[in-house]
């Protein structure tokens, strides 16, 4: 079964401060780090471990700048076997529709049973991309998945829907799944692993290499634009209790004594 | 705007999104028309056509449960006739399914998971947020017609007085969809535990960091009286079961004292547990979306500020 799986680098940012930069559309990236989108990270294990059980190869494809790599080469460490990163001045500020048109035209001249991505992306969060990567490859697809099994030609997927509620859905393979997180514990890779994933290749093509044109990519070609980014208005909010631990905790065993919940 | 209904039911985004839809249709007096599409889903037609000017009923036996690529036909042919300016889709597991794909065999613009929208000399402006609810994001389209698909729970509803008209169109489905089946819903089970009839919640999120930490909190909780629970990345660890998990993908919950212990506050989460009495919340992100809705909050490392609430309560009880 060759799987492929669409992973994106993104900074980490639930714990940390986000600030936008001059342009007023990007933030500012260099105090950020960066690692893999935590829902491709859980469709690179799904993969690991189809392969595992029924053969056949894993490639990654990112849309990325150079700087990938590194998250390319923490995903080859656990297993997976070809990265190719597709990299272009002219890919800036595409929106997810043209994301998903450059993917596809990538995914073009590959082979796959299976093409994997998360989906969400903890940046801008659109969860567009593998639904229309999807419509545009002409394979089925199914989105927010927590569970699968493999059948003969087909797979049975089960998505998460709202408050606790799943479907079970069956869908014709080639296919293209979203990954829900939960779905599996990703591995970690080994340090063996990672020496082996230093030296291996990651094949880089660009705009002409994917045939696409200057006017079909990046802002020209993008349907919606993020126009502007900004800190959300601050409401009400919590009145924020001062003083070290034993303070705070005393003032809240205050708080919890009047509420009568203690 | 198409309104959305599972298991005999109108979802709650669907009453969301006729009140915003409403309301710009009234600013351009345009027409609002929901879609409604199933198999005898007669009886929300009712309801529907006391918030929109007209609703479009089409009922097959083959949209008995929702179907992405069923729904997308229909859509593409309502889309095709009727040619809207806005169509209002819901950010939900389904809306996901159906919505990218649509916009992309229409050729359409797609802003997804938006909180709101407004109209700027005529033009659609979309809200989002993004990097975890840190920033707000405006997007604008390229141009009209475009689909928006509208978050759960962003919008207050408003009130249903017109009395539109309900028109009954032929299904445009000529056969089932071979390469695609629904074949059941499954229901979450609910262990020993249940969350949603506690009293006090001790909610704890990825700022635990470790499984070897979880002890912290649930000797708060046991200090305290209550239950333990949790957000997404908790249960996607594996470290609590998804019976324990609050939010959109959870439970919703409405105890007396929320205390949330390392939640930073995704919206997802914040939708599960607003309506607690009392929300306390504790996390070292100042910045934390968390601290909008909280009541009390501590800025400061959990793992100083929990073991010291935790011996507080041990000795107030104590004595």
């Amino acid at each position: 079964m060759d799987i492929i799986v669409c992973v994106k680098q993104v900074p980490v940012t639930a714990e940390a401060e986000v600030m936008v930069d001059s342009s007023g559309r990007d933030i500012k990236k260099d105090r950020l780090v960066f690692d893999v989108n935590e829902a491709d990270n859980y469709a690179v294990e799904e993969a690991l471990q189809l392969t595992e059980k029924f053969g056949g190869t894993i490639t990654l494809v990112n849309l990325g700048p150079e700087s990938a790599d590194k998250t390319l080469r923490s995903l080859l460490a656990k297993g997976t076997h070809e990265a190719v990163r597709l990299t272009d001045e002219h890919f800036d500020e595409s929106d997810a529709y043209v994301t998903a048109r450059i993917l596809a035209a990538a995914l073009k001249s590959l082979s796959y049973d299976l093409v994997l991505t998360g989906c969400y992306s903890s940046d801008l969060g659109y969860s567009q991309v593998g639904a229309a990567l999807a419509e545009l490859l002409g394979i089925p697809h199914a989105t927010m998945v927590i569970g699968l099994e493999v059948l003969d030609g087909k797979i049975k997927v089960e998505r998460e829907l709202e408050g606790g509620t799943h479907e079970r859905l069956e869908i014709d393979l080639p296919a293209l799944l979203t990954i829900q997180t939960g779905i599996n514990e990703p591995r970690y890779a080994s340090i063996l692993g990672l020496r082996k994933a230093m030296k291996k290749p990651i094949k880089v093509l660009t705009l002409t290499d994917l045939g696409l044109a200057e006017g079909e990519v990046g802002r020209d070609g993008s349907k919606v634009f993020l126009d502007t980014l900004s800190v959300p208005p601050k409401g009400e909010g919590a009145q924020i209790l001062e003083g070290g631990p034993d303070e705070v905790s005393q003032k809240l065993v205050d708080i919890f004594r009047e509420k009568g919940v203690v | 705007m198409l309104a959305e209904h599972r298991m005999g039911e109108l979802r709650d985004v669907t009453r969301e999104m006729l009140t915003r839809g409403r309301q710009l249709a009234e600013e351009t007096g345009a027409q609002l028309v929901t879609g409604l599409l199933g198999h005898q889903v007669e009886q929300f037609a009712e309801d529907l056509k006391k918030w929109a000017h007209q609703v479009v009923l089409i009922e097959d036996e083959k949209l008995a449960n929702f179907n992405a690529d069923a729904y997308q036909r229909v859509l593409a042919s309502l889309l095709g006739d009727r040619t809207p300016d806005v169509t209002l889709i819901g950010h939900t597991s389904y809306g996901m399914d159906l919505a990218p794909a649509l916009a992309v065999e229409m050729d359409l613009p797609l802003v997804t998971d938006c909180l709101d929208l407004r109209l700027e000399d005529g033009k659609p402006i979309a809200l989002r947020q993004v990097y975890n609810g840190k920033l707000n994001a405006e997007m604008s389209f390229a141009g009209t017609p475009c689909l928006v698909m509208m978050r759960q729970g962003a919008i207050a509803v408003g009130t249903g007085d017109l009395d539109g008209q309900v028109a009954r169109m032929d299904s445009p489905l000529t056969e089932e969809i071979a390469y695609r089946k629904f074949l059941e819903y499954v229901e979450a089970a609910v262990g020993d535990v249940d969350i949603t009839q506690a009293d006090v919640l001790i909610s704890v999120g990825r700022g635990i960091r470790e499984e070897k930490n979880m002890p912290l909190v649930e000797d708060l909780a046991q200090a305290m009286g209550g239950v333990l629970s949790c957000s997404r990345p908790v249960t996607d660890s594996g470290w609590l079961p998804s019976d324990r998990q609050v939010g959109q993908s959870g439970r919703t919950v409405k105890p007396k004292l929320y205390v949330a212990v390392g939640i930073s506050g995704a919206f997802q989460h914040l939708a599960g547990m607003t309506g607690s009495e009392t929300i306390v919340a504790v996390n070292k992100d100042p910045n934390a979306p968390i601290f909008s809705v909280a009541d009390y909050g501590i800025v400061g490392d959990l793992f100083q500020v929990i073991p010291a609430l935790t011996e507080r309560i041990k000795e107030t009880r104590g004595s």
